[in-house]
């Protein structure tokens, strides 16, 4: 995962006239508010620093104005940056001449846009073909390539409708058979869902997902949707006023936001849809291993606590109270302990989205135990930290008051 | 003079003054065209090969086999079977009433100008379309165009290449150009920006963007252009008679004259029959073409 694809340095765009001449008012330092009223010149992007790994989804998340889609516009060059690097693959897009630079964008990336910019005057299979046409393949194999990609992504027998005969969902299925097609191996998304009404990008956002799953492509997804960027992004990148204020996996940014900024996004999520129990859990503490009753009796007391969770080589089993340990300690202290005095309590997953196991957390009497894949107690989830989490009160105590707006700008 | 004189009569150049301007223009001309009209006129001269061609091509041509040509052409731009049906009518009828062979000389020449402009005016729109300084220089030259009386600019075309064909077709040009330059600049400029750069995002180099993308999203704009050019070319039929193009023109120029009220009549209604077919199969089959676009705006 650690692939580094994209590498983007130091990047900067001024629009206007004679962006160069005013540069220099940029390093510094001056704010965009002032270079527009002193120059006329409107600040882009200012010291972009990204490095987006093969196979993620990068999620790069902005309000409007924010430059978000000017930064997508620049990995392919529709926009060329005023200062700055680009890399893909070690390969410096900047330095890309005309040819280059088309082949570059036949072949390594493909993009999908926020209004569709399908083809009106070409069939839908056409249209899916588009990026094949241009590279010059012949019509019969990229026809042929072009309508299972439509399956793919559920439109059969759509092939020779026009794009005005589809709904706006369907036509946003169709710009990303026409992205996939091409085989690039990097998918840039401008805004992509956002035109969709809200049922229809959900179901937009798991075909995503679900295709991600096979295919692993490298996406650049843009949103202004935070739930869309926490639900897709394996990282995201906060961007405002063409800065980047934060970067970081999901749980990273809802859990420590960096700046009011960032934190007046995040008070809105839906965390408990957010967040995964392993994002929040405690760790695996009050485990016991012994295999009679004295045993576990002494290692209960050695943490001092009530219950405890019955570890063995097979992961976890269950939940056992001090009350009930103590009755059969009475009776026969060298007794195994078997499962007649454990509670098989019905630990959480770890994937487990937070709003699936509120019910379960509430319920129980203790700590929830926390079980990955193979069955091995990671950790656990008492009442309280849900609450601390999903409640709105102490928010201003997750938040990490050390790091500044700099750090996590130029922090990778 | 008294030096108060400019407040009451309009500062004026001497007229002796303005008469040699005129002179010295005039016989600069004149020198110019004896010099190289005939060179110039050699330039045209496959052109003018063409033009008799195909008019002694239509003139030759049984008129039962011209109707069934154009009407089903118009059937097949249409797929109408009533504007087929009117241009057998309308074809029959000029035919009844004797002008049968000055409207195919009139056919042969819109149809070659028509071709010749959309030949010329497209290139040039499309030029305008990519630079926004083309577009500052051409358009007052199209406005002059527009608006110079046809008269003025006959009178230099007919020094240098004298009365005939080519200076008629050059007029006309001249004349019935302009729209389909100015649609087919206005057309491309008009192309929806996100399709454009969609096509950029996939690598297609200029020319596959201008064919696969510009072109065919203007064609709606550019086929108003072509109607409205076709449109002009017929209203100068009269004027190119002046300088002896054949066809519709000439009798109604001659009714003109000597005041043929009937004469004139049916000639010019002649002219708007044709005009009224080019007019309706040009439309239709540019409707037609573009009939998928339709409710394009609601993506």
């Amino acid at each position: 995962m650690d692939d580094v694809l994209i590498r983007v340095e130091k990047l900067y765009k001024l629009f206007g006239n004679n962006p160069k001449k005013y540069m220099p008012l940029v390093h510094e330092g001056k704010t965009k508010d002032e270079i527009l009223a002193e120059t006329g010149h409107t600040l882009g992007l200012k010291d972009i620093n990204l490095s987006i790994n093969k196979g993620e989804i990068f999620v790069i998340m902005g309000l409007s104005g924010s430059g978000k889609s000017t930064l997508i516009r620049h990995f392919n060059r529709l926009i060329d940056p005023t200062e700055g690097m680009i890399k893909v693959e070690g390969t410096d897009v900047m330095q890309l001449g005309t040819k280059d630079l088309e082949q570059f964008r036949r072949h390594k990336m493909s993009m999908v846009f926020q209004r569709f910019g399908l083809l009106p005057h070409k069939t839908v299979v056409e249209n899916v073909a588009y990026g094949l046409s241009i590279q010059g393949v012949g019509k019969a194999e990229s026809k042929k390539k072009a309508v299972q990609w439509l399956d793919t992504v559920g439109l059969a027998g759509y092939e020779d409708q026009y794009p005005a005969q589809l709904s706006g969902g369907q036509q946003q299925r169709v710009g990303l058979a026409r992205a996939l097609c091409t085989d690039a191996e990097i998918l840039l998304m401008d805004e992509a869902f956002s035109a969709l009404d809200p049922l229809i990008r959900s179901e937009m956002q798991d075909q995503l997902i679900e295709l991600q799953q096979t295919l692993h492509k490298t996406i650049i997804f843009i949103t202004h949707d935070l739930d869309e960027a926490l639900r897709l992004g394996d990282r995201i990148a906060i961007l405002k006023d063409g800065e980047i204020v934060q970067q970081g996996e999901p749980e990273e940014i809802l859990l420590h936001p960096a700046t009011d900024y960032v934190e007046a996004f995040v008070r809105d999520v839906n965390r408990a849809r957010a967040l995964t129990v392993e994002t929040v859990m405690k760790d695996p503490a009050y485990r016991i291993t012994a295999d009679t009753i004295e045993g576990a009796l002494q290692q209960m007391k050695g943490f001092d606590k009530d219950y405890g969770y019955i570890v063995n080589e097979e992961g976890y089993q269950g939940v056992v109270t001090a009350e009930k340990l103590e009755e059969a300690y009475s009776a026969n202290k060298d007794a195994h302990l078997t499962e007649e005095y454990y509670e098989e309590v019905e630990p959480l997953e770890q994937e487990a989205v937070l709003e699936t196991v509120i019910p379960n957390t509430l319920d129980a009497d203790y700590p929830l135990p926390v079980v990955d894949e193979d069955g091995q107690l990671t950790g656990r989830l008492t009442r309280g930290t849900l609450a601390e989490v999903l409640g709105e009160s102490d928010r201003d105590d997750t938040k990490t008051g050390s790091r500044t707006r700099d750090e996590a700008g130029k922090k990778d | 003079m008294a030096d108060s004189d400019w407040l009451t009569e309009i500062p004026q150049l001497d007229r002796a003054d303005l008469r040699e301007i005129r002179k010295t223009l005039d016989s600069g001309y004149r020198e110019f065209s004896r010099e190289y009209g005939e060179l110039i006129e050699s330039l045209f001269d496959p052109l003018l090969a063409f033009l008799v061609w195909f008019e002694k091509l239509l003139l030759a041509t049984p008129w039962w086999l011209v109707i069934i040509v154009v009407a089903g052409l118009a059937y097949l731009a249409s797929r109408s079977w009533k504007l087929g049906l009117g241009v057998v009518v309308s074809f029959l009828l000029i035919g009844y009433f004797g002008m049968w062979d000055n409207t195919m000389r009139t056919m042969s020449i819109i149809l070659v100008c028509t071709l010749m402009a959309i030949a010329l005016g497209v290139p040039i729109g499309i030029l305008m379309a990519r630079s926004d300084r083309t577009q500052s220089i051409v358009t007052p030259v199209l406005d002059v165009m527009q608006t110079m009386p046809a008269f003025v600019y006959l009178i230099p075309v007919v020094m240098l290449l004298g009365i005939g064909k080519i200076p008629g077709v050059i007029a006309v040009i001249i004349y019935a150009i302009p729209p389909v330059i100015r649609l087919t600049n206005l057309g491309i400029r008009l192309v929806d920006k996100d399709v454009l750069e969609a096509a950029t995002a996939y690598g297609a180099n200029p020319m596959q963007r201008l064919l696969g993308v510009q072109l065919p999203l203007a064609m709606p704009t550019i086929m108003a252009g072509i109607n409205q050019t076709i449109m002009m070319a017929l209203s100068m039929v009269v004027i190119a008679s002046m300088i002896g193009v054949k066809g519709l023109g000439q009798p109604v120029l001659k009714s003109i004259t000597n005041q043929y009220f009937t004469l004139g009549l049916l000639n010019g209604l002649a002219i708007v029959a044709l005009a009224i077919i080019f007019d309706r199969v040009s439309q239709a089959y540019a409707k037609r073409a573009q009939r998928h676009m339709e409710g394009l705006d609601n993506g």
